[in-house]
């Protein structure tokens, strides 16, 4: 009985938030004081594909592109730096690991107003690759904070065994490294995908307004007082989180993105 | 800060090795956030080649300090972060302690804790403006039970003073962060402790605060304090759902830094700064206190 109480309380607590998101994406008219919406349409919906020169597509699109080059350059930086802390041993190693998790816990803010002006000279500012940069100073710390731990409960003997057999470097990666540590590195790609799909502040401030990603599109939507459309194109935002999730518990039996901020 | 790193793995690395694996993620880490905040700093101080204004020395520094604003700034800052936390520990301690021998097995209970932790700050942002502004769902629900006559009789719970919408929001979605921070050691310290204690006729109470509470103290402070990091420096929910007097810090930060007037740019720089060096002393501060309770166990 209590724990029944217990789970509806947490099924209730979960979902809650995304009933006045799914109301408002299908409402045509609804002004208060009704409860719920007194005409029901697609006109939100609609929007999103047709209205205002693919503005909203275009903004997935530079929301998706950002986070797979940023996920994709974090990978690679930070699978060899997570294998070198979560693996040996050496001096100084305490130190090291604080400084690269440092900027997990310390807002970026500062950082995105210090690196925009030498980014103005350098022209960084308002590029991809500008934006990019700036989510990889948020998401590689978080990346190496992950793969250091899938690397501390890996055994690197197996590499050892593969090249008594005569593997090649690649070959010892591809074919030992890689499929041990996969489900260790598809949760980190995941931590650093969305991170960079919920950045808000930073690609404003390095972008300039010219990267214009879903959260910079939702911002405005908020402020233009359509209803209906924000909450589509919230739900639109979250869309790639629930899947992961999805694709996570099925994957994994049980999901592992307990962290993911 | 992470204990796990001080137990050694055993495994040795010839150096060039080391350098070749975390060489280019260190790079890109000192080159991005140290030097992003040095380059703030400069800027901040007025460091000539990189300023546009007459200010230099601390001159932005002081006249943030100065402000008279700064104080309520901060205090606001300090009540939403500190709030926020407190709440969503307690709550995460409890809904812990409630699933521990249970979460371990429950799938169903596993993903709906997850959903929280996916979901964008933002988005909850906006759900909560949808549900607690004077228009909003818990208004029209009022209405409809004859409570509310209309939305300007509604308590205002967006956009004011006590920031009632951004602690939600934070609650909400710090919650499943600390919980699942907590199960990952109550899960592993097992049943036998607490039995032991039961044998030795300790109560609920003797048992929660002698055994379990020192055990799953480091991790809850250490969830806490990321947690509190996070809401003491985070822009998107205060900006959307809180007043427009006073600011919180980094909404202050952001409006002065992309101020038409650029010679208020080094101020929003400068209170960015100062955010920064308040998390920085939180950190350090959970360091030394770690580092004092575990010298007080080793001598005991």
């Amino acid at each position: 009985m209590r724990r029944r109480l217990l789970l509806t309380a947490v099924l209730v607590g979960a979902i809650l938030p995304f009933l006045p998101l799914l109301l408002w994406s299908f409402a045509e008219r609804w002004f208060y004081p009704a409860l719920f919406p007194e005409g029901w349409g697609l006109r939100a919906w609609s929007y999103l594909v047709d209205t205002a020169g693919r503005q909203i597509i275009d903004g997935l699109v530079a929301s998706f592109t950002l986070a797979l080059a940023t996920t994709a350059l974090s990978l690679l930086l930070g699978i060899p730096a997570g294998r070198a802390l979560g693996l040996y041993d050496f001096a100084g190693k305490r130190l090291l690991s604080l400084l690269l998790l440092l900027p997990i816990i310390v807002p970026p803010l500062a950082v995105a107003m210090g690196l925009h002006r030498w980014f103005l000279q350098l022209g960084l500012a308002e590029t991809f690759f500008g934006v990019v940069l700036i989510h990889l100073s948020v998401c590689l710390p978080y990346t190496i904070f992950v793969l250091q731990g899938v690397f501390r409960d890996y055994n690197p003997d197996f590499e050892a065994q593969a090249r008594s057999l005569g593997a090649g470097p690649l070959a010892v990666f591809w074919r030992v490294t890689l499929p041990l540590t996969l489900p260790g590195i598809a949760v980190a790609a995941l931590f650093s995908f969305l991170l960079s799909w919920s950045q808000y502040l930073s690609t404003l401030i390095i972008g300039g307004g010219r990267t214009l990603t879903l959260p910079i599109l939702l911002f405005a939507l908020i402020d233009s007082g359509d209803r209906p459309v924000a909450a589509a194109v919230s739900l639109l935002f979250v869309l790639p989180a629930l899947l992961a999730l999805l694709a996570g518990a099925q994957a994994l039996g049980r999901g592992n993105i307990e962290g993911v901020r | 800060m992470d204990p796990a790193t001080s137990a050694g793995t055993g495994r040795s690395c010839p150096v060039r090795r080391l350098l070749l694996l975390l060489g280019p993620a260190l790079f890109l880490i000192l080159l991005l956030f140290g030097g992003g905040l040095l380059l703030g700093l400069f800027q901040a101080l007025g460091y000539p080649p990189l300023s546009a204004g007459s200010t230099s020395g601390l001159g932005h520094f002081q006249q943030v300090l100065g402000d008279a604003d700064f104080p309520r700034s901060l205090g606001l800052t300090l009540y939403i972060a500190g709030t926020s936390t407190v709440v969503a520990a307690l709550l995460s301690l409890v809904l812990a302690l409630a699933l521990v021998n249970w979460a371990a097995r429950s799938r169903l209970i596993h993903f709906l804790l997850q959903i929280p932790l996916a979901v964008p700050h933002l988005v909850i942002a906006i759900s909560l403006l949808l549900i607690l502004s004077p228009s909003g769902l818990l208004s029209r629900l009022g209405s409809a039970l004859g409570l509310v006559g209309s939305p300007a009789a509604f308590p205002l719970l967006v956009n004011d003073p006590f920031g009632v919408a951004i602690l939600a929001t934070y609650i909400w979605k710090e919650i499943p962060f600390i919980t699942f921070m907590l199960l990952a050691v109550l899960k592993n310290i097992g049943s036998e402790l607490a039995e032991v204690g039961a044998t030795l006729k300790a109560s609920r109470r003797q048992r929660f605060l002698h055994i379990t509470l020192p055990i799953i103290a480091p991790s809850l402070g250490a969830a806490s304090l990321i947690v509190f990091a996070y809401a003491f420096g985070a822009f998107e929910v205060p900006y959307l759902l809180g007043q427009t007097y006073p600011l919180t810090l980094p909404v202050w930060a952001y409006k002065s830094y992309s101020d038409i007037d650029l010679l208020s740019r080094p101020e929003g720089i400068a209170i960015s700064l100062l955010i920064t060096g308040t998390v920085l002393l939180a950190v350090l501060l959970a360091e030394l206190l770690l580092h004092s309770s575990r010298r007080r166990e080793g001598g005991r």
